[in-house]
């Protein structure tokens, strides 16, 4: 796995701001960067002053205890929390020079670009081919070769094809569990998007699936934008090349993936790696 | 093994044993009761239906007093009724309950709607033949095959609402999120994922529905009335099963009675082949 250069040290005098360990951005294009981001479900405060980039073609992990709002912060990146009243955020955050939290976003082109895997594998109810056919469908209008090419390759990137070549017009929700991650993974990539957010997308498979979604992450960077969710600390030494540990709605630590596992700068992040807490 | 004997000498674990099967047959009596009612119903209505089945039933019409004939005409009339009334309250019932389930979740229209619904769910059927009766039959100055559709279609409604929102709250937001984060517009995930996923609850919905409203008799009593011989007019009396029989049941006549048992036995085995329909869809959902 190719680490980006380690060479930062921490600000001492950052509480609370985020110990944001120097990155060394040389060669780095800022995909996303959020300003002082803060969220709210009604009246309460679940993430305060949040500053972070995702850096292009790199894998990024929100790591932290349950309840530190990783998967909150996760949900803004696509507006998903627009489904449900009584949320709300405020602050920046710059999606390729754009603020996606403006009002008049569109927000179904948005999330065309920007993907997102769930914790459960969640196939539309209908065949293997329509699951994916039916994202691409929603914004082209190809041919039927096409489509279908399409289709296959999506299934390929998703390291699926081989196993659903033959059946592919069996119900989605027929496939086993980390077929079905694989499938969603594979919907989420015929859309085209520009980033992938995946919210814990192993928490529900066995280890042997959870190895090839790992490993399809790896691959897929090459291409998006990868931020994951995990409360998997190993998982996140293992795919990722940045990492934020988030605490109490608050980001406390964001740097190199290798520099944080093994010289954090803050002692809650010592703690939690170290398993003293979370 | 020590424990396991001191346990079944125990007087307290003798007692909780007498006790046990007291209740136990207890339950037995009761559920026997329960269907021994149901049991007898069928029982009676086969010994006197079967024998008046004959091809005559669906090829003839309700005859005069004293003669022989048939049901053709009340079979006819309350097809088209049923049909026309699901037709106008499926619709209305499929897009409330949507309205309920995804658009008005958490609104208070919603709790208001909800409200007004479980009333109109356990209305008595009576009240909406009469409530026709003064909207469409008074008016029109006769009764009408319409105002019988247009009466049982209110009782199509809320149960039509109802379980189309049931079935859409039981569809798991995770599936509309994962919709949403392809970009798919809400109107698309409700018609093209939602509905899919809940659609064998939602024909149960109306399955039942229609199992509801083709023993209704109340409702058409005041609104479509009944007719004795064949017709297809709308705007014209409409003869139904229901009626028929109830009109036929009471009457002195001896082949009149019989056809009674007969429309009675239809409409029964009717009801009981869409329950088995039902629920075998709807277990075909769950084992699916």
């Amino acid at each position: 796995m190719s680490i980006a250069s380690t060479n930062g040290h921490g600000l001492s005098t950052a509480v609370p701001v985020a110990t944001h360990a120097k990155v060394d951005t040389a060669g780095l294009a800022e995909k996303v960067s959020i300003k002082n981001l803060e969220f709210f479900y009604g009246d309460s405060r679940a993430l305060k002053g949040i500053s972070l980039s995702l850096y292009a073609n790199k894998t990024t992990a929100f790591i932290g205890p349950s309840g530190c709002g990783k998967s909150t912060l996760l949900r803004i990146l696509n507006r998903m929390y627009d489904l449900y009243p009584g949320q709300r955020a405020t602050g920046d955050v710059i999606f390729d020079g754009d603020n996606l939290l403006r009002a008049d976003q569109d927000i179904n082109l948005l999330r065309a670009r920007i993907g997102m895997v769930f914790q459960k594998p969640t196939p539309f109810p209908m065949s293997i081919y329509e699951n994916i056919a039916f994202g691409v469908r929603l914004y082209e209008s190809l041919p039927k070769a096409e489509l279908d090419a399409r289709v296959e390759s999506a299934l390929r990137r998703a390291a699926l094809w081989d196993e659903v070549k033959d059946k592919l017009n069996a119900n989605g929700q027929s496939l086993s569990g980390g077929q079905q991650q694989r499938l969603c993974i594979a919907r989420t990539v015929a859309v085209k998007p520009e980033v992938i957010l995946f919210d814990e997308p192993c928490s529900a498979l066995d280890p042997i699936s959870t190895a090839k979604i790992e490993e399809l992450i790896d691959e897929l960077k090459q291409d998006y934008t990868i931020v994951i969710v995990t409360h998997n600390m190993q998982q996140a030494a293992r795919v990722s090349d940045f990492t934020a540990f988030m605490y109490l709605g608050e980001l406390i630590e964001f740097g190199a993936t290798e520099t944080l596992f093994t010289t954090p700068k803050d002692s809650r992040t010592q703690a939690y790696i170290t398993g003293r807490f979370g | 093994m020590a424990n396991a004997s001191l346990a079944t000498t125990s007087p307290r674990y003798a007692r909780r044993r007498r006790r046990n099967a007291v209740y136990k047959t207890l339950a037995w009596i009761a559920t026997g009761f329960g269907l021994g009612w149901l049991v007898l119903i069928l029982g009676i209505l086969l010994f006197h239906g079967v024998g008046g089945l004959s091809l005559a039933v669906f090829t003839e019409n309700t005859p005069p007093p004293g003669a022989a004939g048939g049901l053709l005409n009340a079979i006819t009339g309350s097809l088209i009724i049923t049909v026309l009334a699901v037709a106008i309250g499926t619709p209305i019932g499929i897009l409330a309950g949507t309205y309920l389930a995804e658009y008005g979740r958490h609104d208070k229209l919603s709790s208001v709607v909800r409200f007004i619904n479980d009333i109109l769910l356990s209305a008595p059927s009576i009240v909406v033949g009469l409530f026709i009766y003064e909207i469409m039959v008074a008016p029109m100055g006769h009764f009408s095959g319409w105002a019988g559709a247009v009466a049982l279609a209110v009782i199509v409604i809320p149960v039509v609402v109802r379980t189309t929102e049931d079935m859409l709250t039981l569809v798991p937001d995770t599936l509309r999120e994962a919709a949403a984060s392809i970009g798919l517009p809400r109107a698309l995930m409700i018609m093209r994922i939602a509905y899919r996923a809940a659609s064998a609850g939602i024909v149960t919905g109306i399955l039942l529905a229609i199992a509801r409203i083709s023993g209704e008799t109340a409702p058409l009593l005041f609104t479509a009335l009944n007719n004795q011989f064949f017709s297809v007019n709308m705007n014209q009396p409409m003869p139904s099963l229901p009626v028929v029989i109830f009109q036929f049941a009471l009457s002195p006549y001896e082949e009149w009675q019989k056809l009674a048992w007969t429309g009675a036995l239809l409409i029964t085995v009717t009801v009981l082949a869409l329950s088995v329909i039902a629920r075998s869809l709807t277990s075909a959902r769950k084992s699916s």
